[in-house]
């Protein structure tokens, strides 16, 4: 058959593949434009950004907004806020992690009663939207003294509570030939030292999908901050913003922009260095990005 | 296995002479007891943050509580009230159905066009993947929802862009109650990136083999796509269908910050309406009943998408 291709179908398969390559590429850089435009705003000066609003790139550049925007607000610097996310997100991300790895080994690896109702349970919680529990947990928080800390962004998820993390993992474990367990169980390993000592190590892909996953969420949480953090200066970034946007705390949209930039650089890159982490967690358990 | 268990008996044999420390070692060291121990974070988190939750919820939905006073029970009034004399219920109830049924099947629409699209191996190919699924990476920030409320805004990139056009448009796109939900939907829309990666997956899952035996037969491209592609990607749709319909249901920060519902409560959320009932109006047994109809209609909208299953989604034959 290709041996058999005349010139003109060659030219016009050609001709195919330009047109594939134009329309794909106009259509990503649509896609692509809103970031743009807002991360090339940001460098505009503050009474431009509307006038010039057509025009993507800045005819003066200027770093004035980003000054601003760090200065923050009420004598808050919007480092602070960048401060207390990745507190609230490495913190919440480590629990996470560690609770789901360790929960994972013992679902998919020991034998014990109560084995298949936990794995139940544990698929309810990937079923059940957190939404639904937004007013009984908050009522409840209340009870334990939690409102205007940052217990109820951390703590719950220390407790394996994002069935999606624990199936991932148990997936993964999954791969990872039993006879490694009882070769060590024959070395005298206790089943704390095959989780430790065997199966932790080889969890690595794993866990650094989940990781990356569990951060992004954490750093973008913006209903369960909305809730519970109270004082300013213990915002996160994303009630931060939500802050500073509000109509007339600010018309500086410069510095708003500056700052809602600054905000999404964790998760660029992330995306930049952890991407085939990313497409596989997407990809084999169907996690939402 | 059975030399464990032999091991097991020499231990059972010299258990007497054990000091108490060895014996509570031996004890966490049982698989029966260890798969509790290991398991205990989970049990701790499931009793703690979601049952002990959930039965509060059922019990103030039944009541009259304003969280600074105690909770009055009321029986049903909570439900009937919301059936009966609540407008923005109602409202608010098919403006999230409005914007889950279009939002979720033009998202799956493009998420599956672009998918077979990138099915090509190209130089390019890398690229155009990344740039199709970083908005699904940043869609859910709230740098994004102020974002995409500057972006409609009457002096916005939008109108400014149909001026290039020649359209001279000062169009208040969210402020006009027929095109504010729209500006919602197309921010969902826009994020079909994670949807696109799960199509592309199972693309790659589908054997070649399939392809070239029906080539063989004569088959064109379009009846390979229809009669083998489609067929094996309906569990895929059917998966993100829910998936994404649920989260549909459940979404509160893009409106919260981009709408807050307005004009009129054309983009009035059920979430965000629940939210404002509970925490802004203080009627929290109020919104814990609401929360528990949301979970109804989840539940009977799941129900009733499985019940369709079996007259779209392809399933191998077990032999």
């Amino acid at each position: 058959m290709s041996m058999a291709v005349s010139h003109s179908t060659a030219r016009h398969g050609h001709q195919r593949h330009i047109v594939y390559h134009v329309l794909v590429c106009a259509f990503a850089l649509l896609m692509l434009y809103p970031i743009a435009w807002m991360f090339f705003s940001s460098f505009k000066p503050t009474n431009t950004v509307f006038s010039t609003a057509g025009q993507l790139i800045p005819s003066t550049w200027t770093l004035d907004n980003y000054v601003h925007g760090f200065a923050g607000f009420s004598g808050v610097s919007f480092w602070r806020y960048l401060g207390n996310s990745l507190f609230i997100a490495t913190t919440a991300t480590v629990g996470t992690v560690a609770s789901s790895a360790i929960v994972a080994y013992a679902l998919k690896r020991l034998h014990f009663h109560g084995r298949k109702v936990l794995f139940v349970a544990m698929m309810i919680t990937m079923m059940l939207p957190a939404q639904i529990l937004l007013v009984p947990q908050y009522l409840w928080y209340q009870k334990l003294g939690w409102t205007n800390s940052y217990m109820p962004l951390i703590v719950p998820y220390c407790f394996a509570i994002q069935g999606f993390f624990v199936y991932l993992i148990m997936n993964f474990i999954d791969g990872i030939p039993l006879s490694l367990d009882e070769a060590a169980k024959l070395d005298g390993c206790s089943y704390y030292g095959i989780f430790f000592r065997v199966i932790l190590p080889l969890l690595k892909p794993a866990l650094v999908t989940s990781f990356i996953f569990s951060f992004m969420w954490r750093w973008d949480d913006f209903l369960s901050a909305l809730m519970y953090v109270s004082d300013t200066e213990k915002y996160p970034v994303a009630l931060a913003l939500k802050l500073f946007s509000d109509p007339g705390s600010t018309s500086d949209y410069g510095a708003m922009f500056a700052m809602c930039c600054v905000s999404l650089i964790p998760s660029i890159l992330i995306f930049l260095f952890f991407q085939r982490y990313l497409v596989n967690g997407v990809s084999t358990s169907g996690l939402k990005g | 296995m059975r030399l464990h268990s032999l091991m097991g008996l020499v231990e059972d044999m010299d258990e007497e002479k054990l000091t108490w420390k060895q014996k509570l070692v031996r004890f966490f060291n049982r698989e029966s007891v260890a798969g509790v121990v290991c398991s205990l974070p989970f049990i701790i988190g499931f009793l703690a943050f979601m049952v002990v939750p959930m039965v509060l919820s059922l019990f103030y939905s039944f009541t009259d509580y304003s969280i600074v006073a105690s909770p009055q029970w009321v029986g049903l009034k909570n439900y009937i009230t919301m059936f009966t004399d609540d407008p923005l219920f109602w409202q608010s109830l098919w403006v999230t159905l409005l914007f889950a049924v279009i939002s979720v099947p033009l998202k799956l629409g493009f998420a599956l066009a672009v998918a077979l699209l990138l099915q090509r191996q190209t130089r390019l190919t890398g690229f155009y993947r990344i740039a199709y699924y970083l908005p699904s990476i940043l869609g859910g920030s709230v740098a994004v929802a102020i974002l995409w409320r500057r972006m409609f805004a009457q002096d916005g990139v939008i109108n400014s862009v149909l001026g290039l056009f020649g359209i001279n448009s000062h169009f208040s796109w969210l402020g006009d109650p027929r095109t504010a939900i729209w500006t919602l939907i197309t921010l969902s829309v826009w994020q079909f990136g994670s949807s696109m990666l799960i199509f592309l997956a199972a693309l790659k899952q589908i054997p070649t083999e399939l392809y070239e035996a029906a080539s063989m037969d004569g088959a064109g491209s379009w009846r390979r796509f229809k009669d083998i592609t489609m067929p094996l990607l309906t569990p895929t749709i059917f998966f993100n269908l829910i998936m994404q319909m649920i989260s549909g249901f459940l979404a509160f920060t893009q409106c919260y910050i981009i709408t807050q519902g307005k004009p009129l409560n054309t983009t009035l959320f059920y979430m965000v309406h629940m939210y404002n009932t509970s925490f802004t109006y203080y009627q929290a047994g109020y919104g814990a009943a609401m929360a528990w109809v949301m979970l109804l209609i989840v539940g009977v909208f799941t129900l009733l998408l499985f019940a369709t299953k079996r007259f779209w989604v392809y399933e191998e034959k077990m032999k």
